[in-house]
């Protein structure tokens, strides 16, 4: 039962990053986009996360909930050696949801709409950074078991070349999902050629990114570098990430929605995996003392069990409810009556 | 101020912030359903637009709600790593539902805010409906977990380790049927007389408008059978605390001697140095009847526990009085309306009638936040009644003054701004109110 709980945890983990991803990365194209090209850009992202960001969003609760619930140790290591990025990131979520539901709900449309726009767009940004820092951090190898000083208990962790680049790769990735999903959404001729050209220039970017992540580690001395290279599943996941990009070039031209989608999809699940095969089952990993896996840190059996049914159950109530969400909404022709 | 009280205030703050959000989410979608029934069987246009209007708001509050909660879930490891290491693995189960059971909110809510001429008129009716129900559904998983705070069960302490975890005992624990049923009457009670008393406010400023006295209706109707059950559940309640924190009893109460025959005291500031409660008047027996119902009941004074285990008697007893007080207040208001309604109905849009469902709207919510400061206070030293000390899970972290700080000044930001749009929709639903609708009005 505890690869039951495993399997959805890092479900849920690549479900946030791939749906709550594509908001982000929405926020993150609207803080981009200049010129003519801003009011069009703003009216596609509404359209397309407004009836359905409250449900990616609850990706995240359930990895949190999976973390406390299944491996509390995990929980309250994070909880106090990262305690400042966290915080940020909150500040980030409640700043990016709040705005952007503002924005659409607030009854009288004036100037107000852009402060709206500034924070949706700005915190959008700082939330997906964090989250990838977040992310680096854990495996980073510089959290402590017994630290001494406030430097090396509650900065270094996370303020290292290592989690930032980390906080950039998956900002970037963020990006281009997002541009890819958008295409999608759009139905304006005008702003077509330029989402097409966005979409292809994140993927380049996204690739710098991910190189400058082996930049650091090798920086850093993290070894991340090392076992990457030497590990199969690694080099086969990158392998079809980026056989995959031709492709997915191919189905944009075309227009083929829904391929591209998919494609972009499996790319991210691909990166994920290649990222985290080089540490499976390590969680959080120490400089001075044994890993945090997700075997030697798991809840009681009974605990474990009871979770695993309650995911079971709940997730035949949630996909078909999910997809008939999806299905209403990600149709062609949309349009919002409020 | 010391990293411990910090860390209290601000999950106080972030609960107490939270809860107004939770409370509107589970209300609201209730009664936009049965706006929106009214107009599926009517057809008519008022009811439309009520649903409407109520639906935005929803919006708004919802993804306040959602952002807080997100904030508070993060917030119970990053203020009690101490806490959460042990009670992940017991009382984890109600939140893994409780999570559940926010999904299918969220896409209901999706579906009904959005699906308008999109999906089959009952379908859609059914998704508001679903919004509600499991947000009653999330709101009782919750409680269960705080219940288990005060109600410590289904595992054994073993020097300071839970052994013979069993998620099932610790989730129905003693505390969980007489708390998430008075939280859930109480959330009822709370934004529907809200509501009501906005609705009124409006409808004393622009006579007899239809859809404002129709909204006013509505909520009255469901906060006052709330009203009226809610003493009758704090009883329940209040039996069950004597059973099982007598301590916490003693305190809300303001009784230190243990007495048998003890006399209620109503009103009155406990003095923690004196060990009396000063100024309060007392009905005598009346509180050996409401905690044991029998008048001759013995009932423990504070005196009687080592005072390091005395919670703050001061905040306890005055928020308690507080709470019993609104209640009161609102039940009677509950029957008056019933009454008004059911001989004198054209009374209930007389002036009077108004002024007193607007000076209604607040007591709700402050009756609720003074409950759960009875129940949290209350609870103090413990974060785990009599297992684990509030001192011992707090997170070691410095500074977390600083953390507080900017909990207050975003929730004193999004307060405002909450509060800055819901009248700017009052205002763009004031200006769109066509001369017909007034006609009809009148
Ligand atoms: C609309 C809100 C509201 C109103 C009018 C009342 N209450 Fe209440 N009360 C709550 C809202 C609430 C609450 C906020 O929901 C609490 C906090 C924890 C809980 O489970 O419910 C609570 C707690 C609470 C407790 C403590 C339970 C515990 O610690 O486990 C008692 C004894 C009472 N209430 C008793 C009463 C009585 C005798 C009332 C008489 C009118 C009353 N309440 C009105
Ligand atoms: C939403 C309504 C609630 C409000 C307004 C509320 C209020 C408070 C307050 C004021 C405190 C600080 C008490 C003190 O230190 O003197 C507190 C503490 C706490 N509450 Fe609640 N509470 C609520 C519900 C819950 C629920 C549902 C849970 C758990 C599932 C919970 C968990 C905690 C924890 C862990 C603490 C910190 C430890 C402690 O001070 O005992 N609370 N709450
Ligand atoms: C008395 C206590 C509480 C009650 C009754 C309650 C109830 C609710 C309800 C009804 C919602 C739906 C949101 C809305 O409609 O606006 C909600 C949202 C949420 N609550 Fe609470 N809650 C309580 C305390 C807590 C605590 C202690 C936590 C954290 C552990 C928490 C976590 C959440 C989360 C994560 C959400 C967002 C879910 C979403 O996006 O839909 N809640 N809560």
């Amino acid at each position: 039962m505890l690869y039951v709980v495993i399997i959805f945890l890092l479900a849920s983990v690549y479900l946030y990053c791939l749906l709550g991803g594509a908001d982000f990365g929405a926020g993150i194209i609207e803080l981009f986009t200049r010129g003519k090209n801003k009011k069009l850009t703003r009216a596609v992202i509404t359209k397309a996360i407004a009836p359905i960001w409250e449900a990616n969003h609850m990706w995240l609760i359930i990895t949190i909930v999976i973390l406390f619930n299944a491996f509390p140790a995990i929980y309250a290591q994070i909880s106090i050696t990262l305690y400042i990025p966290l915080i940020l990131l909150l500040v980030g979520i409640i700043l990016r949801g709040t705005a952007f539901t503002f924005r659409h709900y607030d009854a009288i449309k004036d100037n107000s709409q852009e402060v709206y726009s500034r924070i949706f767009a700005v915190s959008s940004f700082i939330v997906s950074f964090f989250l990838g820092m977040l992310i680096g951090a854990v495996v980073s190898g510089k959290m402590m078991m017994h630290p001494t000083g406030f430097w090396e208990s509650y900065l270094n962790p996370w303020l290292n070349l290592f989690s930032i680049s980390t906080g950039l790769f998956i900002t970037t990735i963020f990006a281009f999902t997002a541009s890819v999903f958008l295409i999608g959404d759009n139905s304006d001729e005008i702003l077509m050629p330029e989402l097409i050209r966005k979409s292809k220039i994140n993927s380049l970017i996204m690739v710098t990114a991910g190189a400058f992540v082996f930049l650091a580690s090798i920086i850093e001395g993290i070894g991340f570098d090392r076992s990457f290279i030497s590990n199969p599943f690694s080099l086969t996941f990158i392998a079809l990430a980026t056989i995959a990009l031709p492709l997915l070039w191919k189905a944009i031209e075309t227009r083929k929605i829904w391929q591209a989608r998919i494609i972009a999809g499996a790319q991210l699940l691909f990166i994920i995996s290649a990222f985290y095969s080089v540490y499976f089952p390590k969680i959080v990993i120490f400089k001075d003392a044994e890993s945090l896996t997700l075997f030697n840190s798991a809840a009681p059996a009974v605990t474990i069990n009871l979770l695993a049914w309650a995911l079971l159950i709940g997730s035949l109530l949630i996909f078909p409810a999910l997809f008939y969400l999806l299905r209403v909404f990600k149709r062609k022709e949309n349009n919002d009556p409020l | 101020m010391d990293n411990l009280l910090a860390a209290r205030f601000t999950m106080g703050l972030s609960l107490a912030f939270h809860i107004i959000f939770a409370c509107i989410g589970m209300t609201m979608p209730f009664l936009m359903v049965v706006s929106h029934w009214m107009y599926l069987k009517r057809k008519d246009e008022t009811y439309l637009r009520l649903t409407k209007t109520w639906s935005k708001g929803v919006a708004i509050f919802f993804a306040i709600g959602a952002v807080s909660g997100t904030a508070l879930s993060f917030e119970l490891g990053l203020l009690w790593p101490g806490f959460m290491k042990h009670a992940g693995a017991i009382i984890g189960m109600p939140f893994s539902w409780e999570g559940t059971a926010f999904f299918i909110e969220a896409i209901c809510l999706g579906l009904f805010l959005y699906g308008w001429n999109k999906l089959n008129p009952y379908v859609h009716w059914a998704a508001g409906l679903m919004v509600g129900v499991s947000g009653v559904l999330s709101g009782v998983f919750v409680i269960t977990a705080n219940a288990w705070m005060n109600s410590p069960a289904g595992f054994d302490w073993v020097n300071g380790q839970a052994i013979n975890i069993d998620p099932w005992k610790a989730m129905f624990n003693d505390a969980w049927i007489s708390q998430s049923s008075h939280m859930i009457i109480g959330a009822f009670e709370a934004t529907a007389f809200a509501v009501a008393g906005l609705h009124a406010i409006l409808l004393l400023k622009r006579k007899n408008n239809l859809l404002h006295k129709r909204a006013m209706i509505i909520a009255l109707a469901i906060g006052s059978v709330a009203a009226v059950l809610q003493p009758l559940s704090g009883d329940f309640s209040a039996k069950d605390v004597a059973k099982r924190q007598p301590i916490k009893l003693a305190a809300m109460e303001g009784q230190f001697e243990t007495e048998k025959g003890a006399g209620l005291t109503i009103g009155g500031i406990p003095n923690e140095e004196k060990r009396i409660t000063e100024y309060g008047i007392k009905i005598p027996k009346a509180l050996s009847f409401l905690a044991y119902g029998n008048f001759e009941a013995e009932v423990k004074g504070l005196n009687d526990f080592p005072k390091e285990e005395w919670p703050p008697v001061a905040t306890t007893h005055i928020a308690f009085q507080i709470m019993v007080a609104s209640g009161t207040f609102l039940a009677a208001a509950g029957i008056l309306f019933w009454i008004l309604w059911l001989k004198k109905k054209e009374w209930l849009l007389h002036r009077k009638f108004l002024i007193l469902a607007a000076v209604s709207a607040p007591l709700g919510f402050i009756a609720l936040e003074a409950g759960w400061m009875v129940t949290e206070v209350g609870r103090q030293p413990w974060i785990i009644y009599k297992i684990l000390t509030t001192a011992e899970s707090v997170t070691p972290v410095p500074g977390q003054v600083f953390h507080l700080l900017i909990f207050i000044i975003s929730y004193l930001i999004l307060s405002f701004v909450a509060v800055w749009l819901m009248r700017r929709q009052i205002k763009a639903l004031d200006e769109n109110i066509t001369e017909e609708q007034l006609k009809t009005a009148e």
